[in-house]
């Protein structure tokens, strides 16, 4: 550890070397519960554990069997197929109401912004089990509960808050002159949002649309309470899974769940470094 | 305001100006405001109304109740023979559409013990000509069983009837309402100690979160931006990774025949496998590995804004590094801190899958009990005042992070 300053005693680096090792510790404590599991998946026993096979890296003792139960059972297929679905139309509609708020509240001329503010963004904020239960009485009244829309509108709710926070920060260093130059220039207002507005906070829009998506992709509450068995989702199904019998089959979705938001993060950090460089207006 | 320079018309001008781009602002929040309150807003009203208005009884003895409105509670004297008559041929109806069961049920819970007279009553009833209710249904009434002597009976029906009421709440803070109306505590604590131990849990989260978040944070800020910006995936993806992988992998390592069980068993460092799994230990390790993120990156942004000269200065006018940093650097880090303390302390106090999944029966949190309630016990009444009474609660943090952090200055990722 060459790099302490000269006039560091030896108790002082002794403790920075100290505080690193912490922080070392701690990053594994964060990532090795998540690696774990992935070699877990391809037990070709039924257990939750390393059997002895495993250790000695003996190749009879991993399989793909689990990953192929997945493929062949008919409510993995229909909860992945529903996850997507209602994933996606839960994140369009929170995407353009919250796109559209987020501009409005950012003008300087709207009545009780803070007020509003707090209101738009406390799906996020109030539990999810009083969020579901809230849901269930007034979703029966209406007579949707137990079905798509119901789960549907639910999660857009849910999703909001995150389109509003990233498009809002996204706008923080909007220049509004433009506005009114593309304005006075004779464009016509549909046509400077999609043309000047948009571009430049799309890294915030995405990013708020694959927030919202990841809230309704892993949301089990809402969907304990309101979906019936024809809306079962992945976690739903893991949810119950792992209450009733717990096999490795749910280990090998949360290995794909795992993939998918190594994917998801990276689209993040390319967007982050994106809108950073628009800001910056290298682009 | 009035300014000399502009003209009338111009004034004029700017206010129509000002005015049009209000209204313009008002169009576009408008949506998703509509939207909210109806999808989010109202149904959170629907159970704030569930937690007090409750109309079972009214609907399954309505002429009962009305009669017994003309009965004064704190007489001494029976309802009149009328509304006994009444109660008998409801009763009776109540019994051949199966219903009886769930009369019984309703009033047992203002007068335990009330469910087994209503229970065996109906099947007496059941049997007789309705005509003959009509008439001589008191009778027949007090025949079947003496405890329809009793004035507590009546007060309890009575009191159960009411469409409106506060009861909910009661047993909810562990209160009770003796006969006389006296508003008492229960002998045995349940709920509030549940309310006591979530706050407690979402406590431990919380310390240990900032605990182990404050020298990672301190560490990713103070690394060459290279390092920090690899080391952050490992922030990152498990704050993207799905809560149910997360709590899936806590139930892996935990279980008895588990990950660490059988790794501590293989270094000859236990000879038993621990009891891990399904113990308020594994509520509290599994929510802190979940909520760390969320210390860590409100954390790790105020630090990475800190200038590191005042630390040097403190240093070179010849400060000893630990009083420096407790003095200089730490007080410099109380807003990521704050920040940080009050979303994990918000989140974790509402929480339910994990408690759910790893934490057994002693690693249960306020949100089980409701889910509970709404689920098996089918009281749906006291898990929506349980709920409104967490909701109060989580207001009053939500206010207090508005104002000490501001919600619009919350980032994400």
């Amino acid at each position: 550890m060459a790099q302490y300053p000269r006039y560091f005693t030896l108790w002082q680096k002794l403790g920075l070397t100290g505080v690193k090792l912490t922080a070392w510790l701690v990053l594994l404590f964060l990532i090795l519960p998540i690696l774990v599991i992935i070699p877990l998946s391809f037990n070709a026993e039924p257990y939750f554990t390393f059997t002895e096979g495993m250790l000695a890296l003996n190749p009879e003792a991993y399989s793909l069997k689990w990953y192929r139960e997945i493929l062949a059972d008919d409510k993995w297929l229909l909860a992945i197929q529903n996850s997507f679905y209602i994933g996606f139309m839960a994140t369009i509609i929170a995407t353009v109401l919250g796109t559209t708020a987020a501009i409005g509240l950012s003008n300087s001329q709207m009545p009780f912004q803070r007020m509003i503010m707090a209101l738009l963004l406390s799906p996020m904020i109030v539990p999810l089990i009083i969020t579901a239960a809230g849901m269930f009485f007034f979703y029966t009244q209406l007579d949707i509960a137990g079905s798509y829309i119901g789960v549907i509108l639910a999660h857009a709710a849910l999703g909001t808050p995150f389109v509003v926070i990233t498009v809002n920060a996204a706008l923080a260093g909007f220049d509004y002159s433009l506005i009114r130059a593309s304005l006075g220039m004779g464009a016509k207002p549909v046509y400077t949002f999609f043309k000047v507005i948009m571009p430049l906070i799309r890294p915030g829009v995405i990013s708020g649309a694959l927030f919202a998506f990841v809230t309704s992709f892993d949301e089990v509450i809402v969907v304990l309470f309101l979906a019936g068995p024809e809306q079962r989702t992945i976690p739903r199904q893991m949810f119950s899974g792992l209450r009733e019998e717990i096999n490795p089959t749910i280990l090998a979705v949360a290995t794909l769940l795992v993939l998918i938001s190594a994917l998801l993060l990276l689209t993040m950090e390319y967007l982050r470094a994106r809108g950073e460089k628009i800001r910056a207006g290298t682009n | 305001m009035s300014n000399p320079e502009l003209t009338p018309d111009e004034v004029k001008q700017a206010d129509r100006n000002r005015r049009r781009k209000k209204l313009m602002a008002i169009a576009f929040v408008a949506p998703l405001l509509l939207f909210i309150f109806v999808t989010f807003v109202a149904p959170i009203g629907t159970m704030l109304y569930r937690s007090f208005y409750h109309p079972t009884v009214s609907e399954l003895i309505p002429e009962t109740l009305d009669q017994l409105d003309q009965w004064e509670e704190g007489s001494s004297d029976l309802p009149p023979d009328q509304a006994l008559n009444t109660f008998a041929v409801e009763l009776q109806a109540l019994a051949k559409e199966r219903l009886s069961g769930k009369l019984a049920e309703e009033i047992n819970r203002a007068l335990p013990g009330a469910s087994s007279l209503i229970k065996s009553t109906a099947r007496k009833m059941r049997r007789a000509e309705t005509e003959t209710l009509r008439t001589e249904g008191a009778q027949l009434l007090l025949d079947a069983h003496p405890k329809w002597k009793q004035l507590d009976v009546w007060r309890a029906m009575k009191s159960s009837g009411a469409v409106l009421k506060d009861d909910f709440y009661l047993t909810a803070l562990d209160l009770e309402r003796t006969p006389e109306g006296e508003v008492v505590q229960r002998d045995t604590q349940i709920y509030l100690q549940l309310y006591w131990k979530s706050l407690k849990i979402a406590f431990y989260i919380t310390a240990l979160t900032a605990l182990i978040g404050f020298p990672l944070a301190w560490y990713l800020a103070n690394a060459p931006s290279r390092v920090a910006n690899t080391l952050m995936i490992f922030v990152l993806l498990p704050f993207w990774t799905s809560l149910l992988v997360r709590t899936t992998a806590w139930i892996a390592l935990l279980q008895t025949n588990g990950v660490i069980n059988s790794t501590l068993m293989s270094l000859f460092i236990i000879n038993e496998p621990l009891e891990m799994l399904y113990t308020q230990f594994a509520t509290v390790i599994a929510m802190t590995h979940i909520l760390l993120p969320f210390m860590i990156l409100p954390l790790y942004s105020v630090m990475k804004g800190i200038d590191p000269s005042y630390f040097r200065a403190a240093l070179s006018l010849g400060a000893k590094p630990i009083p420096a940093f407790i003095r200089i650097y730490m007080p410099m880090t109380v807003p990521g801190l704050s920040a940080g303390a009050l979303l994990v302390f918000i989140i974790s106090i509402g929480y339910y899958i994990t408690p759910a999944l790893v934490g057994g029966t002693e690693g249960q949190m306020i949100s089980n009990i409701i889910a509970f309630h709404m689920q098996s016990s089918n009281n749906w009444e006291l898990a929506a005042a349980l709920g409104s009474l967490l909701l109060l609660l989580i207001t009053v943090l939500y206010w207090l992070y508005d104002r000490l952090v501001g919600i619009s200055n919350l980032k994400l990722g």
